[in-house]
C-alpha cells in the first residue's frame, strides 16, 4: 500500500526525467509509449491502492508515508511525504484515468507534431505534479505541486513557442495565477506562524482546537488561500487567463481544464475546509462568487465563435458550480460534479481537437457544418459530453453531479433562494451554448470537408470517455430516487456531509424544474440555430454579442486598471536612479582609466621626471609641515 | 685632522645627486643614464658615510658596503638589459624605446 502510494507520484515524474534527458533519442513511438505508459502504470497503482483503501474502510481512513526529509531547519520542517485518504484517492484515480487517456489520445494527435518527446515529458511533469498535489501530506509540499502544475501549464500553453500569441498566453496564465499563488502563500505562512507546523492533518486539528469561529485570523487566512484557488481555478477576478489558455494543443487544454490545474482551486478548499468552515464570510464569498463565475462565463461563452474558446468558459462556469457546492459546505456535491466534469470536459475537448484537426486548424464554428455525416463517431461522442454538460435528465452523469448542486444552493444551511437563482439560470445558459455549438458544428450544410479520418488511439479514448460520461452518474443518486450513495458515502470519510435544512419544498420539483430548463434550452438552440437561424443572427452581430465575445471586458479592464499604469509606470522610470548608479561606476571607471592610459606614455624621462616631481613634493610637505 | 663642517659635506652630497638626477633627465643615451643612477646612488652612500662619522658610529660604513653590493648587483642586470635593448633596437636610444605604454594613445 504504502509503495504504491509513494510511486503514483514519482512514476510520472521518472518518465517526465526520462523523456527530458534522454528524448531526442527515442523515435516517436517509443517516446509516445513512454509518455502514456508512465501514466498508465500510476493508473494501475492508483487502483490498487483505491482497492486496497476500501477494503480497509471503515477501519483505516488515510494512509501515509513519508519518503525523506525534505526541508529540516529548526522548526520549520517539511517531508516528502504522501497521504491518501478518501478526498485524493479521488482526484488520484481522476487525474490519471483521463491524463491516461488523453496521453493516449495525443500519440495520434501530436503525431505530426515537431516536439514530439518534449510534449510527452511536459505533460508527465504536469500530471506528476498534480499528483503530488493531490498527496501531499503537508501544505509546503501541497503548494510545490501547486507551483509545479503553473509553470507545466505555461510551458504546455506555449508549447508552440515560435507564435509570439502563443508566448503572451502563457505568460498571462503564469502572471495571473502568480497573482493567486503569492496570496496563498502568505496564508501558508500565517498558519506556519501561529501553528509551527506544515502538517495538514495537524493543521486543521490546531485550527480547530485554537482558533473561534469568525475569528478574524481565520478569516484572513481563509481569504488568502481561497485567493489563491481563484487564481488557479480561473474564477472571478482572476478568470481572464483560461479562455487564452486555448493556445495550447487541445490535449493541453483537455488535459488543464478535466483532470489537472483548474480543479487545483477545489481540492484546496475541500482540503482546507475545517479552515473554511471556521470563516462563514468566505464560504460565502465562495457561494457568490461561484454564481456569479458562472453566469458570467454562460454569458460570455454564448458569444464566442472558437470552438475551444466556448469550451473554456464553460470550464469556468462549471467551477463556479463546484465552487457553489463548495461555499454552501456540499463537498462531496463539489467533488462528485469535479469527477463528472473531468469526465465529459475531457471528452468534449478531445472531440473538439479531432474536428479543428481534420479541418486543418480551423476554430471558428460558423465556418464549421455538417459534421454529423462527415464523422459520425465524433458526433456521438461530443454528443454525450454535450449531454452530460448540459445536465439531460435521468440518463447522463452530468445530471446526477450538478442536480444535487442545484438543490444544496437553495436548501443547504447556508444557501438561498438568489444562489438557486444563478445556479438555474447558468443551467440554462450552458444548455443554451452547448446545443448552439453541437448545431452549429454537426448539423446544417458542411461547409468544410474533413482532410482525414482520426484513427484508433484517438477514438478509443473518445469511446471509453463517452461511456464514462453518461454512466459515471449512477453511483451516486439524489435522495428522491433511492438511496444510493456510493460516492458521498466514501467522500464523506473525509469531508463533512452537507447540512440541509427544512425549506418545504420537496427535491422532486427542483428536480423537475431543471430538467424542463434543460429541454427549453435545447429547445432554444434548435429553433435559433438549426431550424431559423434568422432569430440569432441579429445577436450574432450585436452590441451585446461583442461584449460577451470579450468576456465581459475583464480583460479591458484589466488592461485599463492595472496593466497600462504598470506599463506606463515602467517607461517613465526605465532610467531610475539604481541606473545612474551602476551606469555612473562605469562611466567614472572608463574616465579614469582614460586618465592614467595617458601617463603610460613609454617615455623613460618622463617617468623620471615624475617621480622628481613626487620627491620633490613629499620633501615640500615633510619640510614645511 | 683637518675638520670640514658637516653642512658643507651634505651640500656637496646633494650636489653630486643633483649632478646624477640631471645627468638622468637630460642624457638620452641608456648607458649614460645608468652612469647617471650610480652617481646618485653614491651620493647617497656619501650621505650614509657623513652621518656615521657625525654620530661617531660604524653603521654608515656598514651601510654604504650594503649600497656598493646593491648597485653592482643592479649594475649587472641594468648593463644585461641594456645588452638586450641594443640587441633588439639596434639603439641605445631611451626615448625610442618606448614599447612599454599604453596602445590607447
Amino acid at each position: 500500500m504504502e509503495t504504491c502510494i509513494a510511486l503514483i507520484p514519482l512514476i510520472p515524474l521518472l518518465g517526465f526525467l526520462i523523456l527530458a534527458v534522454a528524448g531526442g533519442k527515442f523515435d516517436r513511438k517509443t517516446a509516445g509509449y513512454i509518455g502514456a505508459g508512465s501514466v498508465g502504470i500510476s493508473l494501475v497503482l492508483a487502483l490498487i491502492a483505491g482497492a486496497l483503501f476500501l477494503r480497509s474502510l471503515p477501519g483505516v481512513s488515510s494512509y501515509s508515508v513519508s519518503l525523506w526529509e525534505w526541508i529540516s531547519a529548526g522548526e520549520l520542517r517539511a517531508d516528502m511525504s504522501f497521504s491518501l485518504d478518501s478526498l485524493s484517492l479521488v482526484f488520484c484515480i481522476v487525474i490519471t484515468f483521463v491524463g491516461f487517456l488523453i496521453h493516449v489520445y495525443s500519440i495520434e494527435f501530436m503525431s505530426g507534431d515537431e516536439g514530439f518527446s518534449r510534449f510527452f515529458a511536459y505533460m508527465n511533469l504536469f500530471v506528476g505534479s498534480m499528483l503530488i498535489l493531490v498527496l501531499a501530506d503537508n501544505i509546503l509540499l501541497l503548494y510545490f505541486g501547486w507551483e509545479g502544475v503553473g509553470l507545466c501549464s505555461y510551458l504546455l500553453i506555449g508549447f508552440w513557442y515560435k507564435e509570439p500569441e502563443n508566448g503572451y498566453a502563457a505568460r498571462k496564465a503564469f502572471i495571473v495565477t502568480r497573482i493567486g499563488d503569492t496570496a496563498m502563500i502568505i496564508g501558508i505562512f500565517i498558519l506556519f506562524v501561529n501553528f509551527r507546523t506544515f502538517h495538514l492533518d495537524e493543521l486543521m486539528l490546531q485550527v480547530n482546537d485554537k482558533w473561534s469561529v469568525g475569528s478574524p485570523l481565520a478569516v484572513i487566512t481563509a481569504a488568502l488561500l481561497l485567493f489563491g484557488a481563484l487564481g488557479k481555478s480561473a474564477q472571478l477576478p482572476l478568470q481572464t487567463w483560461l479562455p487564452d489558455a486555448m493556445a495550447g494543443p487541445s490535449p493541453v487544454s483537455a488535459l488543464i481544464h478535466a483532470a489537472t490545474m483548474v480543479t487545483a482551486g477545489v481540492y484546496l478548499i475541500a482540503r482546507c475546509h475545517v479552515l473554511f468552515n471556521l470563516a462563514p464570510v468566505v464560504m460565502t464569498a465562495i457561494a457568490i462568487i461561484g454564481a456569479l463565475t458562472l453566469l458570467i462565463a454562460g454569458f460570455s461563452a454564448l458569444g464566442q465563435h472558437d470552438l475551444k474558446r466556448i469550451l473554456a468558459y464553460s470550464t469556468i462556469s462549471q467551477i463556479g458550480y463546484m465552487f457553489l457546492a463548495l461555499g454552501v459546505g456540499a463537498w462531496s456535491a463539489a467533488i462528485f460534479h469535479f469527477m463528472i466534469h473531468a469526465f465529459f470536459k475531457a471528452l468534449l475537448f478531445l472531440a473538439g481537437g479531432v474536428v479543428i484537426l481534420v479541418l486543418k486548424e480551423e476554430h471558428d464554428i460558423f465556418r464549421m457544418g455538417g459534421m454529423k455525416k462527415e464523422m459520425p463517431l465524433i458526433f456521438f461522442t461530443f454528443l454525450a459530453g454535450s449531454a452530460s454538460l448540459s445536465a439531460l435528465p435521468l440518463v447522463t452523469a452530468g445530471f446526477y453531479s450538478k442536480d444535487p448542486i442545484l438543490w444544496y444552493s437553495f436548501s443547504s444551511v447556508t444557501g438561498n433562494f438568489w444562489l438557486w437563482i444563478a445556479a438555474f439560470t447558468g443551467a440554462f445558459l450552458t444548455t443554451l451554448y452547448t446545443f448552439r455549438l453541437v448545431f452549429v458544428v454537426f448539423f446544417g450544410e458542411t461547409k468544410l470537408k474533413p482532410s482525414f479520418q482520426p484513427g484508433k488511439l484517438m477514438t478509443v479514448p473518445l469511446a471509453i470517455l463517452a461511456f464514462f460520461s453518461i454512466v459515471a452518474g449512477f453511483i451516486e443518486l439524489p435522495e428522491s430516487f433511492g438511496r444510493f450513495h456510493l460516492f458521498s458515502s466514501l467522500a464523506e470519510n473525509t469531508l463533512p456531509a452537507v447540512t440541509v435544512r427544512e425549506t418545504g419544498y420537496p427535491e422532486t420539483l427542483f428536480q423537475l424544474l431543471s430538467a424542463l430548463i434543460v429541454f427549453a434550452g435545447i429547445y432554444l438552440a434548435y429553433l435559433a440555430y438549426y431550424k431559423k437561424p434568422s432569430m440569432s443572427e441579429s445577436f450574432e452581430h450585436g452590441r451585446i454579442h461583442r461584449f460577451f465575445e470579450s468576456g465581459f471586458g475583464f480583460d479591458r479592464l484589466y488592461d485599463v486598471l492595472l496593466v497600462n499604469p504598470l506599463v506606463w509606470l515602467s517607461a517613465i522610470n526605465r532610467n531610475d536612479i539604481f541606473d545612474w548608479l551602476n551606469i555612473g561606476l562605469a562611466r567614472l571607471t572608463v574616465l579614469g582609466n582614460r586618465l592614467f592610459s595617458l601617463t603610460q606614455n613609454g617615455k623613460l624621462r618622463w617617468y623620471v621626471m615624475s617621480f622628481t616631481i613626487g620627491i620633490v613634493l613629499i620633501l615640500t610637505y615633510m619640510i614645511l609641515r | 685632522m683637518l675638520t670640514v663642517p658637516i653642512e658643507t659635506m651634505l651640500i656637496f652630497a646633494g650636489l653630486l645627486f643633483l649632478i646624477g638626477l640631471v645627468g638622468l633627465l637630460t642624457r638620452r643615451n641608456l648607458i649614460f643614464m645608468l652612469m647617471s643612477i650610480e652617481i646618485m646612488f653614491n651620493s647617497a652612500g656619501l650621505v650614509f658615510i657623513i652621518a656615521g662619522r657625525h654620530w661617531k658610529q660604524a653603521d654608515g660604513q656598514v651601510m654604504f658596503i650594503f649600497i656598493l653590493a646593491v648597485a653592482a648587483v643592479e649594475v649587472a642586470i641594468g648593463l644585461a638589459l641594456l645588452l638586450q635593448v641594443y640587441h633588439h633596437y639596434k639603439t641605445l636610444d631611451a626615448d625610442s624605446v618606448g614599447k612599454l605604454k599604453d596602445n590607447n594613445q
